[in-house]
């Protein structure tokens, strides 16, 4: 069998490229090359239901960067709160505001210009940052063996199993996330409540502190989409029906 | 001079194995993106699209400079700090995205427009 | 079967890694092309059965079993047909974003001890996560289908799917909590044994919280009475009105290989997994960790224990389809908000204090082993942590894992 494999393999020729390739660098190149194509398509896009589309994909080539780093956690956090929420929450906004002349909204080309040399030059900062550190362009070996989601785990309960210097007690819960993990779950409280309480349903009684545009229609705002079924006839369509336009 | 700093870039691009450099170039493309998106759009959606983008590249740098097997022998990583860093900004953009979503849609129901450049009410 | 492609066959890493990852696409996506196929005929059949009639009879002799695949047939032969002001790329696009999802999510399900695509070491977010995504698919599809009901129904998945993940999240995390692993095949492991050691059985909680488990699947799903982006009797056929042909029957494999997995997830999370209720390889003396003949029989078993436990799963949605009446979207925030969420984070909270003073379950260590730290990296002696984390292990039963 293995001297049949040898011979196929001489008899193709790009066979011993592929051989000598190195699989990890492979798929870490298809999936940045997904993540900074889709990055540059967001920026040049003009139709905004494209750039969801885009941002989506390039936000999830992203996460399999975080799966080749060895970072499985923040990959499927990426996935599942980065793409699979914020990102819906996103095109929920959009769907909402696509009327039809603002889902092609096309920037002034002296807009796109000034954004292109701003972009070129912070670029070629960035770039030659990059290159400048010789151990960042050296790596050790590109071997992912440390299971990373249980110290992970472990350290946002302030406990730091990965570093021994953490070891006496009271240094291991100093050294730990409980208290940041505390207060970012206070700040997402607040700010659930402060989303909820700036896009809830208007009451009449309740005076507009900004002037209202005339000649438009009634505002309609997200807790009433959330509830389309029920007067959807009414109000929902009037704002939903811009979007197939 | 440019080719000195091409040519070994791109001389073992497919068998070299992946260092920190690379997940940086990565991360710099997004946040130029980003930051162009969050300078030319119009659209109030665009701009947050571009903010997302802008903290995304963030964050593939704080997961490069995280894993030490992408770094060489002598180099110290930033080992779990940078996933745990990842991760509050993967919250903390989940938090802002919901803010400026609603502002954005406030903004919408007020002036039933998403375009930043009408948002001059508060200009003297 | 990579370790056995080249040192038996004699391939070269690369190839055997190929064929590896190529053999494993290829039978997942049987699980979900062949699923789909029975899982439309039984639907037939239950819903006729369900409203007293007979279902299809005809083709393929005596139960109409060829019924599914003549309509494939019929399918492909169909006229692909795109309105006239669609969104061309997009309309394209969005039945195999579905599809890619539903097919992604399987990579890290285990039909067996170690019989699974990739082993993750987070593999129960991944799964969420990945399924999540279905999501976008459909409101692509609504979006680009210039059609007020396609909108209208992709609006409404919309805010079903993401209000539906939290408490989702929060039923998937009580069993991760009992394992203190997100490793599917760790807790599939965790309760094997008998039927009594299933983790719907571990405690009151854990038996409540399956229940909302089941609920919040069928509705991240979007099986009825939770259908409301496809509602037929208001919006024609909801996000997928415009489609025809080969596209739409993407939709409907994405639908079915949903509703495969989240049945496949729920067993392996709550009912135990591969491990059927009586432990018969066991009894035998018969062990699915070795590598030969006998434990490759035990997982193929094991399999079959699976497949079976998530089939039940899918007819029991059937079930509940053709039984009850279709919720208006109001009340279906109403029940995913006002009581799936609370009661789901109640029961997290008593399963957890529940771990802390009973962590043996509710057979209190009758045919549990007793506690072990299963991390290699926590056991090493003289490693600080080690040390460290000896004492405050004891009493953080419910964080650090099964003590």
């Amino acid at each position: 069998m293995t001297p049949f494999v040898t011979s196929l393999l001489g008899v193709v020729p790009a066979a011993a490229v592929v051989a000598s390739l190195n699989w990890h660098t492979l798929f870490f190149l298809l999936f940045a090359a997904l993540a900074c194509g889709f990055a540059v398509a967001v920026a040049a896009a003009d139709n905004i239901v494209r750039m969801a589309l885009y941002l989506i994909l390039s936000l999830g080539a992203t996460a399999g960067l975080f799966f080749l780093a060895g970072a499985e956690f923040v990959g499927a956090m990426q996935l599942m709160i980065y793409v699979g929420g914020t990102l819906v929450l996103l095109v929920f906004g959009v769907m909402l505001t696509a009327q039809s002349p603002f889902v092609s909204m096309r920037s002034s080309a002296g807009d796109r210009v000034l954004a292109g040399v701003a972009a070129v030059a912070l670029l070629a900062v960035l770039l030659q940052a990059a290159f400048s550190v010789e151990s960042w362009r050296r790596p050790a070996s590109g071997v992912v063996d440390q299971p990373a989601a249980t110290p992970l785990g472990m350290a946002l309960v302030g406990l730091r199993v990965d570093e021994p210097s953490a070891g006496a007690p009271v240094d291991a819960v100093r050294s730990g996330y409980l208290l940041p993990f505390e207060i970012v779950s206070i700040h997402l409280l607040v700010v659930l409540v402060g989303a909820a309480y700036l896009a809830r349903a208007k009451r009449r009684k309740t005076p507009r502190s900004i002037e209202v545009v005339a000649s438009v229609e009634p505002p309609a705002s997200v807790a009433e989409h959330a509830a389309i079924g029920r007067d959807a006839g009414r109000r929902g369509s009037s704002v939903l029906t811009g979007g197939g336009a | 001079m440019i080719g000195n700093f091409v040519q070994p870039c791109l001389a073992g691009l497919l068998s070299d194995p992946v260092s920190v450099t690379h997940y940086l170039v990565v991360g710099a493309i997004l946040f130029v993106s980003g930051v162009a998106c969050m300078a030319m759009k119009r659209n109030a959606l665009g701009v947050l699209m571009g903010i997302e983008l802008v903290l995304n590249g963030a964050n593939v740098n704080f997961v490069a400079f995280a894993s030490p097997w992408l770094q060489g022998a002598g180099a110290r990583s930033l080992g779990l700090d940078g996933q745990v860093i990842a991760l509050f900004v993967i919250l903390l953009a989940a938090a802002e995205a919901a803010v400026a979503l609603a502002i954005t849609l406030n903004f919408y129901n007020n002036h039933s427009t998403v375009d930043i450049d009408r948002a001059d009410d508060l200009k003297g | 079967m990579v370790d056995f492609l080249i040192t038996t066959v004699g391939l070269p890493p690369w190839l055997a890694w190929t064929a590896a990852a190529g053999l494993a696409a290829f039978l997942i996506l049987n699980v979900i092309a062949g699923g789909a196929l029975v899982f439309i005929w039984a639907e037939r059949k239950i819903a006729a059965r369900i409203q007293d009639r007979l279902g299809p009879t005809r083709t393929g002799g005596r139960f109409g079993w060829l019924q599914s695949l003549a309509d494939g047939i019929k399918l492909l032969a169909k006229e692909d047909l795109m309105p006239e002001g669609a969104d061309p790329l997009l309309f394209r696009i969005a039945p195999y974003v579905s599809f890619c999802a539903s097919f992604c999510a399987f990579i890290a399900l285990p039909f067996a001890f170690d019989f699974v695509g990739l082993r993750l070491n987070v593999a129960v977010f991944f799964v969420i996560a990945v399924l999540g995504l279905e999501v976008f698919g459909v409101i692509l599809a609504g979006y680009a289908s210039a059609s007020k009901w396609s909108l209208f129904g992709a609006m409404r998945e919309a805010a079903q799917v993401v209000s539906y993940e939290v408490p989702l999240g929060m039923c998937v995390v009580v069993p991760v909590m009992l394992a203190g692993s997100m490793d599917l095949v760790t807790i599939g492991e965790k309760q094997a044994g008998w039927f009594t050691n299933w983790f719907l059985f571990h405690d009151p909680f854990t038996f409540v919280i399956f229940w909302v488990y089941v609920t919040c699947a069928v509705a991240s799903v979007n099986r009825a009475p939770f259908d409301l982006a496809e509602a037929e009797s208001e919006l024609v056929a909801g996000f997928h009105t415009e489609y025809s042909g080969l596209r739409w029957s993407f939709f409907f494999m994405a639908e079915y290989g949903s509703m495969f997995l989240v049945s496949a997830l729920a067993a392996v999370l709550f009912m135990g997994g591969w491990n059927g209720p009586i432990p018969v390889a066991a009894l035998l003396g018969l062990s699915e960790g070795t590598g030969d003949t006998a434990g490759y029989f035990v997982r193929l078993l094991g399999m079959v224990n699976l497949l079976g436990k998530a089939t039940l799963g899918v007819l029991i949605m059937m079930w509940i389809r053709w039984t009850l009446p279709r919720l208006r979207i109001d009340q279906v925030m109403t029940t995913c908000l006002k009581y799936c969420t609370p009661i789901a984070a109640a029961m997290f909270a008593g399963a957890m204090l529940w771990q802390l003073a009973l962590p043996g379950g509710l057979v209190a260590g009758l045919s549990r082993p007793s506690a072990h730290v299963r991390e290699g990296w926590l056991q090493e002696s003289g490693h600080g942590p080690a040390a460290a984390l000896a004492d405050p292990a004891g009493d953080m039963a419910g964080m650090g894992g099964s003590r």
